[in-house]
């Protein structure tokens, strides 16, 4: 692994190759807000939130930083008028799903967006996919996926899967931002098999996961 | 068959094919275009079929089904030879008339082009308006080819540029010489074929693909189809001249799953090429050898976008992956992978065979050779129309197009599809040419050009083909599937007279940030109708909001 220096900020950064943007800012502490990033998982550039403005060979480019290469001598700024507007749009998109999200609203004011600017839709899921992966990358069981394209994509728990794996794990359920994937579990749960799990053994108290506004886990 | 094994074999072959041909010979081509195909070009032809068995005149008359001539609203189309002579709008019943003609060297009046307004006529296809301000230099031969037979297309010169390329040229001066031609992408962005050749070219990877997009998925576009259809050695033949020139021994030819035609037609020519020995293991003696695979899409339209469409050859999801690395350098399996439209492959063989200097004489400064483009809408006459680059679009519209039906006055042209831009009609004289139309807003994209007449209702455009990506949006990125969505909303309302004042505002912002925070292309360029509509429709616009607020 060799070094390279990039400039983020106005700040000389040193980051190894392989490294990307987002690694190097935060490795020199230096925030950028994320949504869909997540350390054990691969990068999946779905929130959109960390996009940054980079200057190579002359040109201005916005780029996600959770996926673009840290390059010797690249120039970033992770903050500037049009960064600060596409996450201002994004975060007031999303909170015409979930308005009361804490990531969000803290993440609104920090960037003076209305939550009522679009017309809402309340799904409550943002699409972040943290609990696909999670669940298919880390914990390998693909209890939960995608179903759908564009606007009508939704999580979905399998319940052939999910009525075996689900309750002893409910990892998932304290990285999500919205606390949707615990609701969609339950609806799952309660449609596809109900009381099944109080026949099982009792839950094996998972780890508490307080990535995202330390939002309650429940527990059998 | 036999493999040829050489290029004097090859020649020989075709040799021996043309001493047979006479080019005197009555014959008759009826078009099984879609359009066509959609008027029962079917029925046409098994009339042909069935009176010249009962005629028993299969000796004196040559008889072929081929791809789509061009005239679609005209079809069922019938091209008569020698000469060329146009019969349109036939059907079976005209069928022994025809062939009585056509045996005797006639023109059977009643089928040939009449002016709709002077009412002169025009019987052969160099004198009809719709082909007169064309140069058809790659669909011309379609109309003289069976695409299911790869005798047909030899006999038009097919593969001489193969053997040129591979026997007499080292990949170097292939590639310098696509270089020189400045041939530009006609999948959309224009961006120089020589150059992304090149990159995959000395990409480290040894294993190396090279691609042939035909998925052409938007409404509206229609000409890949056309010419892989309808030609589909030619495309065969760059893919495998682009093959040597990048170093690949691998191909594929990704489509649609939902035309069973076309996958008919390529399934043939890549085992008839292969029979020949213009596929697999040393190509002609010339060492090189090339395999091509044919896949299909799982029927959404992002597949069709460069990245999905590799992940989708891998066997995965098509979903689009954001290119920091490019695939030229880093695309199916991590290999170098080299993309090109259907339309972009075509041209090859040509520059080969003509040369660099030949096809940079056509077209514009920037924009060399033809272009190939779908013509509809309101227009008198729509089809696959071919025309050097820089063409004014007026005479795209007006010349060959016909102008608009019905006495109505024209108010837009539409270009690029669902992701393209529509341009006031005062503008009909810019130059079909990748960056005018760009700089307009009105990039040439996929190469549909939609003529629209006065009663158009410019939101109602701009909400129909958001209404179409919506659906077509993987979902993945948050700009793309929230800010599609809302934007569709907000257009939905004011068609409805329930517009705000501050929805404008709201659109713009929604365009822009679709735009640059997108991952793939359908993101980035899906509020591009809308930008153009903001440009030069914005009076409109205004209009039908304070109208709804009025009327509330």
């Amino acid at each position: 692994m060799t070094d390279m220096v990039l400039q983020i900020d106005g700040k000389d950064v040193t980051a190894s190759t392989g490294m990307t943007v987002l690694q190097a800012a935060q490795q020199a502490g230096i925030n950028i807000p994320t949504l869909c990033h997540h350390a054990q998982l691969e990068d999946y550039g779905g929130c959109r939130l960390c996009m940054v403005e980079v200057e190579t060979r002359g040109r201005t480019n916005y780029v996600v930083s959770c996926l673009y290469p840290a390059e010797k001598g690249l120039v970033v700024r992770t903050r500037s008028e049009k960064v600060d507007k596409i996450r201002r749009v994004i975060i007031e998109e999303l909170m015409a799903h979930a308005p009361d999200a804490p990531e969000l609203v803290k993440l609104a004011q920090e960037y003076g967006a209305d939550r009522n600017r679009f017309e809402k839709e309340a799904s409550f899921c943002v699409l972040c996919g943290l609990c696909v992966r999670y669940c298919a990358e880390v914990k390998q069981k693909h209890a939960v996926g995608f179903i759908e394209n564009g606007p009508m994509r939704e999580i979905s728990f399998i319940p052939e899967l999910a009525a075996k794996e689900c309750w002893n794990c409910q990892e998932c359920f304290a990285i999500c931002p919205t606390s949707y994937a615990q609701a969609a579990y339950l609806l799952t749960e309660a449609l596809a098999f109900p009381g099944q799990r109080k026949k099982q053994a009792p839950a094996v108290k998972p780890q508490p996961h307080t990535t995202f506004g330390g939002i309650p886990v429940i527990v059998a | 068959m036999t493999r040829l094994q050489s290029a004097a074999e090859l020649e020989d072959y075709r040799a021996k094919l043309l001493s047979v041909r006479d080019p005197a010979k009555p014959c008759i081509a009826v078009c099984a275009g879609a359009a066509c195909d959609g008027l029962d070009s079917a029925a046409v032809a098994s009339a042909f079929a069935a009176e010249i068995k009962k005629q028993a005149v299969e000796a004196k008359l040559d008889f072929r089904v081929t791809g789509c001539h061009g005239y679609c609203n005209k079809g069922p189309n019938v091209i008569a030879g020698p000469g060329d002579i146009c019969y349109f709008e036939v059907k079976p019943e005209d069928v022994p008339d025809v062939i009585a003609c056509t045996l005797k060297g006639e023109v059977l009046d009643r089928l040939v082009y009449r002016d709709p307004v002077s009412g002169e006529k025009a019987v052969h296809m160099n004198d009809v308006p719709f082909y007169k301000h064309q140069m058809r230099i790659l669909i011309g031969d379609i109309p003289r080819i069976d695409p299911k037979r790869i005798d047909d297309y030899l006999a038009v010169g097919g593969y001489a540029s193969l053997t040129k390329a591979l026997l007499k040229m080292s990949p170097e001066q292939v590639l310098a010489e696509v270089k020189k031609a400045n041939l530009r992408g006609r999948g959309g962005g224009g961006f120089p074929a020589g150059l992304k050749w090149e990159t995959t070219r000395n990409a480290p990877e040894k294993t190396k693909y090279v691609i042939v997009n035909g998925h052409e998925g938007e409404s509206a576009a229609f000409m890949d189809r056309a010419m892989l259809t309808g030609n589909p050695h030619k495309v065969l033949e760059g893919l495998i001249i682009g093959g040597y020139a990048i170093g690949a021994q691998q191909g594929y030819i990704y489509t649609r799953h939902d035309s069973p035609q076309m996958a008919e037609h390529i399934q043939a020519a890549l085992v008839q090429a292969k029979d020949l020995g213009l596929l697999g293991k040393n190509i002609l003696g010339s060492g090189f050898d090339f395999e091509v695979e044919l896949h299909f899409d799982v029927g959404i339209f992002v597949s069709g976008e460069s990245s999905a469409l590799m992940r989708s050859i891998e066997g995965h999801t098509p979903e689009p992956r954001p290119k920091y690395i490019r695939t030229s350098v880093s695309g199916i399996w991590d290999k170098p992978s080299n993309l090109n439209n259907v339309e972009t492959w075509a041209n090859v063989p040509e520059i080969i065979g003509r040369g660099a200097d030949w096809f940079t004489s056509i077209g514009s400064e920037k924009s060399k050779g033809t272009k190939l483009v779908s013509l509809s809408g309101n227009v008198v006459n729509s089809g696959v129309v071919e025309v050097p680059m820089g063409t004014p679009l007026r005479t795209i519209v007006f010349d060959i197009g016909g102008g608009v039906p019905d006495g109505k006055a024209p108010k837009a042209v539409h270009l690029g599809g669902a992701m393209g831009g529509s341009l006031p009609i005062s503008m009909i004289d810019a130059p079909l040419d990748f960056d005018e139309m760009s700089k307009l807003g009105a990039p040439i994209g996929a190469g549909g050009l939609l003529v629209m007449d006065e009663d158009t209702d410019m939101v109602e455009i701009a909400r129909y083909l958001l209404d179409f990506l919506v659906e077509e949006s993987c979902g993945k990125c948050v700009p793309c599937r929230e800010g599609m969505w809302q934007m569709l909303k907000i257009l939905t309302n004011i068609t409805q007279g329930k517009g705000r004042k501050f929805d404008l505002d709201r659109l713009a912002d929604l365009a822009e940030v679709t735009s640059l925070g997108s991952l793939c292309a359908l993101g980035k360029t899906s509020s591009d109708p809308l930008k153009s509509m903001l440009r030069y429709f914005k009076d409109e616009y205004e209009a039908r909001i304070t109208a709804g607020s009025q009327a509330q």
